[in-house]
């Protein structure tokens, strides 16, 4: 076995050592009941050849995005990245290190850590940013949990705009936690009266921009209104590089931002792993959870970086910890910082603008089209359109035609159905022009 | 001064002009090194369009540093050669399994029909990725002897919460609500965390002296308000629950569950079932005993096997076997009508699971009993090399992990943190330290399958010297260590006192400058 260095000499040697004549030695404690003599039924060992045959056969079976016109968003977004990241995110010095306890033989991921909630701060217009936590749709969760935290309150709102993975995994948890949601229905490109719901028992109101979709809207107003009853207000971003264009939560009055930053960086991934980003003001900042890097000196008076704020941490604090989160996303916070930085300022603001310049020549297609209406007033790289018949066959149709088209809404609310005919649709810098002129032509003749 | 006394202060390192030592190159923060309008990406600007942002403009400037691409590589190159890593040695953390990353899964998770499909893309396009995740389930099942799995669990804690939430549900099923949870004192911190999380009150048991659950403690422990015990097994102790079966059945006389922290699968893969130990629900880390990579910290995967009676409560999404093969549940329905709802977006670490099934068919099922054998034989190697000079906590065999106490440091003034410090000179990762709690200055190593008979006897020489060193007075060498590290030993009390958790221009102290 090609990952095993003992010898079968080294381990006769090794029991012997031990005063043992047998491993089954070693494992005396186990009760025979329980005990396993002979081999499970499961395959053999494999030589590289063979697994990577086997599971290369099963990936040719998945329909990749960058082998056809692809359209899809809906949190996970398709972006180029470049080819340097995915190097450097292979040193083994990153990729097989662990979490940055003994910090003098991890300045490495650290430093990388510290520059990681700069520029996410920076990104979201917040004060301090956690070290990253597995997802977007759990960070939302641990948003809404802070809140309560940091409010003594036990209620929250969830605007329908609200990716619908994050509305129920903050409902899985609010039933085992222990907390009450009030969660509006979708409402695709409509007004919803988020300000009417804040009372004197609201934690927080959580909304996202832009929202699932894709409409953007200015929420300083509800800020205002959240802070004077003493809610907070948490924004959630699924579509980070968004902040490259639009006006970040931190400007709109955001105590809190939970979001999704697979989009620089890292990969589709079938959905996992991604980066949950977590940001929040300064005062908040004992009651975050996850991980927090920050800035000190060693006995040399040289600056450098260390795990910090660890008395909020499972631990250290165990039961009265504020999460039970250990793991965070490092390699993909590392993905992500690495991307970020060859982009810089000018070119995340290009990058964004390209984005938004691709949805906007693929709407203009799109609309000439009978049977489809753009629901939008506003979006920056995602929109919804509303089709003239249900829109989850015309996704299959046109799958089999070689476009993946978008996501019909009914995959996530199959009992509503005046959300049969919403598609919504997103465009990258990925997308060509001759990829929305085939979107075009092939939708076009699927709903004639 | 001897150069020797000089080295054990402290003192006389080598001062060089640029604060560089050799290969160790100081390397400032990205923000620090901006050249506004550099750019290490070339995009073409779009034609001219009109925007459809409704006046929501950015505006201002963001506060990113231009960079080129060299300047980034050799940033992230630069702080790469400021970690340790399994790549460049030993890396004896008990109970984090840090084992050899085979680079063939990097490669196959990287392949287009993994890495670049979307998660909601039409399910007759993705037959491949189902088919994959079936494959891992398989293995997972077939390993643990459980007849279910959830796999949606981002990582280890958040296994933990899928397990405990499931049981609550199972319980509340049956119409009951019990408030309590039993918690070993050895065990890790996100186990009574999970539990206060759902909104037991967790109640510790303390171990007998030979590291194990104390039966009697526990039975007396045990009533019908009780949800669930967590139990890690082998334990953080590295040993394995003797009295497990009468463990489990005492749990279960009491209608509890019995759940497991299978941080240390890895001990037993393959030579024993959990499900054969009378366990309902246990999480497995994929990043440890199926060696996907820890990457400093992440991302990790946490699948949980379950029970048939806890089975139904699963997170969504579920994979089932219909009619028409591998049915993707998103959505509460037919028998998936009790499940607690959904515990992160989409489907689960995809890039994990691939990385996870490479690693168990390149094993096989002889391998990854020879992956258990191999790692409890290394660390029993180490115990018995090491007993004379370290003090052992528990005498005779362990599992895959040693468990050593500071009395060996009595009297010398030296602690465990100063001797775990003096490892880091040698080219040493250092073991876990004060990990379990329920030992005083505990050492605990994990050496796991993957070093060689040559890599721990190198090992053992170290620890032995520098057992010898402490024995012999030389404390100050211990009190200084680490000195050959990019950075010496760190203040982390002037670090959370003033929390600096990002960077920030100075404009106050340049104005001051003009």
């Amino acid at each position: 076995m090609r990952y095993l260095p003992l010898t079968e000499r080294d381990r006769r040697e090794m029991l012997e050592a031990i005063g043992v004549d047998s491993i089954d030695a070693l494992f005396a404690d186990v009760p025979p009941a329980a005990r396993l003599d002979g081999l499970l039924d499961l395959p053999r060992a494999m030589g590289e050849i063979e697994v990577e045959r086997a599971i290369s056969e099963m990936a040719a079976r998945n329909v990749a995005a960058d082998s056809v016109p692809f359209f899809i968003g809906g949190g996970a977004y398709r972006h180029h990245i470049p080819a340097a990241v995915d190097h450097l995110i292979q040193r083994g010095e990153f990729l097989t290190s662990y979490t940055p306890y003994q910090p003098e033989v991890s300045q490495g991921t650290l430093q990388y850590l510290f520059e990681f909630q700069t520029q996410v701060a920076l990104l979201t217009g917040m004060e301090v940013a956690n070290a990253s936590l597995y997802d977007g749709a759990t960070a939302c969760a641990e948003a809404v949990m802070m809140a309560n935290r940091l409010t003594r309150r036990n209620r929250s709102v969830l605007s329908g705009g609200l990716h619908p993975h994050y509305r129920e995994v903050c409902e899985t948890y609010a039933r085992f936690v222990g907390f009450e949601l009030a969660a509006l229905d979708p409402a695709p490109g409509g007004g919803e009266d988020l300000a009417g719901l804040v009372g004197r028992d609201t934690a927080c109101v959580v909304v996202q921009n832009p929202d699932f979709y894709g409409e953007i809207r200015d929420y300083s107003e509800l800020a205002r209104i959240c802070h004077d009853a003493g809610a907070l207000l948490v924004v959630v971003v699924t579509e980070i590089l968004s902040l490259g264009a639009i006006r970040p939560p931190g400007e709109m009055g955001a105590d809190i931002v939970a979001a999704e930053g697979q989009s620089l960086g890292n990969a589709l991934n079938f959905g996992g792993p991604h980066l949950g980003l977590f940001a929040s003001r300064d005062k908040f900042v004992r009651q975050m959870p996850g991980r927090l890097v920050g800035e000190t000196v060693d006995v040399d008076g040289r600056r450098g970086w260390v795990l910090t704020l660890s008395t909020r941490e499972q631990h250290i604090r165990r039961e009265k910890a504020t999460s039970n989160i250990c793991t965070n996303s490092g390699l993909c916070a590392l993905a992500f910082t690495i991307h970020l930085a060859l982009l810089g300022e000018a070119g995340l603001i290009r990058l964004a603008r390209l984005n938004h310049a691709a949805a906007v020549a693929l709407i203009e297609r799109l609309e000439r089209i009978p049977g489809v209406q753009l629901v939008n007033r506003t979006f920056f790289n995602e929109f919804s359109l509303r089709l003239s018949r249900p829109a989850a066959p015309i996704v299959e149709a046109l799958a089999e035609k070689g476009v993946l088209a978008g996501i019909p809404l009914s995959r996530f609310y199959p009992t509503l159905p005046e959300m049969a005919d919403i598609l919504i649709v997103a465009a990258t810098e990925m997308a060509t022009g001759e990829d929305m002129d085939r979107f075009e032509r092939e939708l076009a003749e699927t709903l004639a | 001064m001897s150069d020797r006394q000089a080295a054990e202060n402290g003192v006389g390192l080598i001062e060089t002009i640029t604060g560089n030592r050799g290969l160790q190159i100081e390397e400032k923060l990205i923000f620090e090194q901006d050249s506004p309008g550099h750019c290490g990406v070339d995009l073409a600007d779009p034609a001219p369009f009109r925007a459809r942002l409704g006046g929501l403009e950015r505006h201002g400037a963001i506060g990113l540093p231009g960079l080129s691409e060299p300047q980034v590589v050799r940033h992230f190159t630069r702080l790469s050669q400021k970690n340790y890593a399994i790549d460049s040695g030993l890396y004896p953390l008990g109970s984090c399994t840090m084992k050899h990353n085979p680079r063939l899964n990097e490669k196959l998770a990287r392949l287009p029909g993994f890495a670049d499909i979307h998660p909601l893309q039409p399910v007759s396009t993705v037959a491949g990725a189902l088919a994959l995740i079936d494959a891992l389930a398989h293995w997972l099942k077939t390993l643990t002897g459980m007849p279910a799995v959830a796999l949606s669990p981002g990582a280890g804690a958040h296994g933990e919460l899928c397990g405990i939430m499931s049981i609550r549900a199972a319980l509340e099923a049956r119409g009951e609500q019990r408030s309590r949870v039993l918690v070993p004192e050895s065990a890790h911190g996100t186990n009574p965390a999970t539990a206060a999380a759902c909104g037991y009150t967790v109640d510790p048991v303390p171990g007998n002296p030979q590291g194990r659950v104390d039966l009697g403690v526990l039975k007396a422990k045990l009533g019908a308000d009780v949800a669930a015990l967590m139990l890690t097994n082998p334990n953080t102790c590295g040993l394995f629950e003797n009295e497990i079966l009468e463990i489990a059945a005492a749990v279960h006389a009491v209608g509890a569950f019995f759940y497991c922290d299978g941080a240390n699968f890895n001990a037993i893969v393959g030579r024993v079932r959990p499900a054969d130990l009378g366990i309902d629900c246990m999480h497995l880390n994929l990043h440890k005993t199926f060696s996907t990579p820890h990457g400093g910290g992440g991302p990790g995967s946490g699948p949980v096997a379950l029970a048939a009676s806890i089975a139904p409560y699963a997170p969504l999404p579920w994979l089932v076997h219909g009619v028409d093969g591998l049915e993707l549940v998103e959505r509460k329905s037919g028998s998936a009508q009790h499940v607690i709802g959904r515990l992160k977006g989409f489907h689960g670490q995809m890039g994990m699971f691939v990385r996870a099934l490479a690693y168990m068919m390149s094993h096989g099922a002889d391998g990854l009993r020879q992956v258990a054998e191999d790692a409890v034989l290394n660390a029993n190697y180490l115990r018995v090399r090491l007993e004379s000079d370290l003090s052992l906590t528990s005498p005779g065999r362990c599992m895959h992990e040693v468990l050593f106490d500071d009395r060996f440091l009595k009297d010398t003034g030296i602690t465990t943190l100063d001797f775990a410090k003096a490892l880091i000179d040698e080219g040493y990762h250092p073991m876990t330290m004060y990990f379990p709690l329920v030992v005083h200055g505990a050492l605990l190593i994990e050496p796991t399958e993957t070093e060689s008979k040559a890599s721990l006897d190198q090992f053992v020489g170290v620890l032995k010297s520098l057992a010898a060193e402490a024995r012999t007075g030389h404390a100050a060498r211990f009190h200084s260590a680490p000195r050959l590290t990019p950075r010496r030993r760190l203040d982390e009390t002037i670090a959370a006192r003033k929390p600096i958790l990002r960077w920030r221009p100075e404009p106050v102290r340049q104005r001051a400058a003009e």
